[in-house]
């Protein structure tokens, strides 16, 4: 075997390979070969580094250097000067946005000083089209152990003992869902792999397929040993090829290794997985709809119980659990229940992974011990907000989820605390607003969303829902009244005590934590007419103030509907009623004559 | 590669596949190993330290010590060229100049094997930048 000196790591994951990540590789394999580095040097296309924000992301090792930003062009510069030269190239070391100093490892920078990573341990480490590396890394050693040491109830002990609780939003104990499943006799037994990620700005599950897959694939037959389900079915969503497309290189490669399917290390087990593709619909998480959708019908939910640890799949005891859920258990396995559950808080054990997006300087894949604040996630990781604006609200767990303000900033994330605050844990979508966003428009945009969403099969959530939206629309328009607030408040309560599913039973919450911390908001929009934040158009307008306009014409030319008017040197008037609010004029001004009221 | 039948059979496999990736695994945490530097600007790379980079890396790779070879730039002994520098756990980097592979040998046997010092160290009498700014 080749003994390679330097390795380059580069980002494959999917916002990386967007940013031409993927030339970049084969940029750096072509001047590579041209200074005949080839047998010193191995480029290597890895899963996400988490640092979405600088991608594309390379990074050099044995000596740690991290570059951010990295274009294909740049391919040759690392080149020559990094490997045949030795010296870093400066340009492309990520910059202390504190400090304004070039960091060249990436250990010493703020967004990786907090992290621990299990779930994501090999995302950006290893080669997720390579088994070789995962075996390295200690794959499969887990399934082995468990296979030649534990019986069922042994291995499901350690994970009840860990604490892991289900990454997929609901919290409940693996273990004892597993467990569960065990208990149930039948003839056939199904394992499920939930990867149908739908809350907009989540993309945890995502990373982890398309950086580590055989880790959920392991995890999965550990699944199945300890449930005593000898099939195991991934259900994923349409939209994530590439996540598709490596998950099936290490089904294949597992197979070939006899990692997967008869007779597993000689022990008698056997087990085997396939895909099964949805189509990319938010109900479809829910287990008895994702059940549904894999067996061919509508992605309806069905009343539990039966939970399909009973009768799921083709009727048959199923046990689903999350990507992220299952990617944690190869190292408890190995490194033990006590290791896992000394990290996190007391009922909330282990680690997280968040998507960290919207207003916020680093946008990301973190991964931090339960229990870390808020404003260690958004402003010591995060690196603080955009454009020193000031931070207004925090949205967890996507459209189930609530806004969380600036009095929760110092509270430990973990299940229970979230939910206490309005809010919930979710998968892991965390999106940042500062003080130009309006919450009126946020609570509308995640309505919006769970009306698209809903599948309509009960009432609470298909009509509630889309009033819910309509009064929200009306707020923004400034033509809601007292009585609306009151209504949206006991319509929000009733939808989630009658909904059928979890879809509908948290859809609310966007509107009622946002009414519950921005409380004055609302009552502008209703009471004043007026959007604090400036967002909803049809409750604000464009002004120019007669003293400061000195008639330089500039902001008639600039308007594309002609609504601005005055002769040279003479103060100038927008009519109202032409306006389309597009704020052009605004921009334009030198004067600051045009304010927005 | 052939199939894996027994626990053990992934267990040999691991073992013999850790060499891809211990250099990275390596690198998280440089500080608990063997840290070597090689000055490789042109006066090295002409008198010869691609050589004895690659010997090194063989050599401490054979006898199983846990170390990081990198490259790095002129250090500036240009009359001592190759020259390298070696930062054992928890001491100071010390500098070797004239290091050919019999050297090397030498300095991996002796300095980081034993501890001892060994003859041809280039007593390094500047401060850099980073040191300068805690002070």
């Amino acid at each position: 075997m080749a003994k390679y000196k330097n390795h380059i790591l580069v980002c494959g994951g999917t916002g990386c390979r967007a940013s031409q990540g993927e030339e970049i590789v084969q940029n750096l394999g072509k001047v590579i070969e041209e200074n005949s580095l080839e047998n010193e040097v191995q480029v290597v296309r890895t899963g996400c580094f988490g640092f979405c924000e600088k991608g594309p992301v390379v990074k050099m090792v044995p000596d740690n250097t991290f570059y951010v930003q990295v274009t294909p062009e740049d391919a040759t510069e690392i080149v020559s000067e990094h490997l045949v030269k030795g010296r870093k190239v400066e340009r492309l070391l990520y910059t202390d946005p504190e400090t304004q100093e070039r960091v060249s490892e990436s250990k010493d920078m703020g967004f990786y000083k907090k992290q621990i990573r299990i779930a994501l341990r090999n995302c950006g480490f290893i080669n997720p089209e390579n088994i070789d590396e995962y075996i390295a890394r200690d794959g499969y050693a887990a399934l082995g152990k468990v296979l030649t040491e534990l019986t069922p109830e042994e291995a499901i002990k350690v994970i009840i003992d860990s604490g892991l609780r289900g990454r997929g939003g609901g919290g409940f104990p693996t273990g004892l869902k597993w467990d569960i499943t065990r208990k149930v006799e039948a003839e056939q037994k199904y394992v499920v792999c939930n990867a149908d990620e739908g809350d907009p700005g989540a993309f945890m599950d995502r990373s982890i397929l398309e950086g580590d897959p055989h880790a959920v694939l392991e995890a999965m037959a550990i699944n199945g040993y300890c449930t005593g389900a000898t099939k195991g079915l991934i259900y994923i969503r349409a939209e994530y090829p590439l996540a598709i497309s490596r998950l099936k290189i290490a089904i294949n490669q597992a197979r070939e290794y006899g990692l997967l399917g008869e007779d597993i290390f000689g022990t008698g087990f056997s087990f085997d997985v396939e895909l099964r593709y949805g189509a990319g619909a938010f109900v479809c998480g829910e287990e008895t709809s994702l059940i549904h959708s894999m067996e061919g019908l509508r992605g309806e939910p069905t009343v539990k119980p039966p939970f399909p640890s009973e009768s799921g799949y083709k009727g048959m005891p199923t046990n689903v659990n999350n990507v992220e859920t299952y990617a944690n258990i190869p190292v408890i396995i190995l490194e033990g229940a006590e290791w896992f559950s000394s990290i996190g808080t007391e009922k909330s054990k282990g680690t997280k992974v968040f998507a960290l997006a919207g207003k916020v300087n680093n946008v990301g894949l973190i991964e931090v011990p339960m229990g870390t604040t808020l404003r260690e996630v958004i402003f010591d990781i995060g690196g603080g907000i955009k454009d020193g604006k000031k931070f207004k609200a925090v949205q967890t767990g996507g459209p189930s989820g609530g806004c969380l303000t600036e009095k929760h900033l110092d509270i430990p994330i973990d299940y229970d605390n979230l939910l206490a605050c309005g809010s919930m844990m979710g998968s892991g979508g965390m999106i940042v607003m500062d003080e130009d966003d309006c919450m009126v428009s946020v609570a509308k945009f995640y309505l919006d969303f769970t009306v698209e969403e809903s599948c309509g099969k009960c009432a609470p959530c298909r009509i509630g829902n889309k009033r819910l939206y309509e009064m929200l629309d009306k707020l923004t328009e400034g033509k809601g009244t007292e009585e609306d607030l009151t209504l949206l408040r006991n319509l929000s309560n009733v939808i989630k005590d009658t909904s059928l599913c979890g879809l509908g039973q948290t859809s609310p919450n966007p509107v009622l934590s946002t009414m519950e911390n921005f409380a004055d908001e609302y009552e502008a929009h209703v009471r004043d007419g007026k959007c604090p934040a400036g967002q909803c158009k049809s409750l604000m307008q464009y002004v120019i103030e007669a003293e400061k306009c000195i008639g330089c014409t500039l902001c008639s030319r600039v308007c594309p509907v002609d609504a601005i008017t005055g002769d040279k040197k003479e103060p100038h008037l927008i009519s109202q009623e032409t306006c389309i609010k597009c704020g052009a004029c605004y921009e334009k001004c030198k004067f600051g004559a045009i304010s927005i009221q | 590669m052939s199939k894996v039948k027994s626990l053990a059979d992934l267990r040999k496999m691991r073992d013999e596949l850790q060499t891809k990736v211990s250099l990275r695994e390596k690198s998280d945490h440089p500080d608990k190993l063997v840290q070597v530097k090689v000055s490789m600007a042109t006066c090295g790379i002409a008198s010869g330290a691609k050589e004895v980079m690659n010997h090194m890396i063989e050599e401490m790779d054979r006898q199983a010590i846990d170390a990081i070879v990198t490259q790095t730039g002129c250090m500036g002994y240009c009359y001592a060229e190759p020259t390298i520098e070696v930062t054992l756990p928890n001491s100071a980097p010390v500098v070797f100049g004239h290091v050919d592979n019999k050297k090397a040998n030498e300095i991996i046997e002796k300095y980081i094997i034993r501890g001892e010092l060994v003859d041809g160290i280039i007593p390094v009498n500047y401060e850099t930048v980073k040191e300068n700014k805690n002070e």
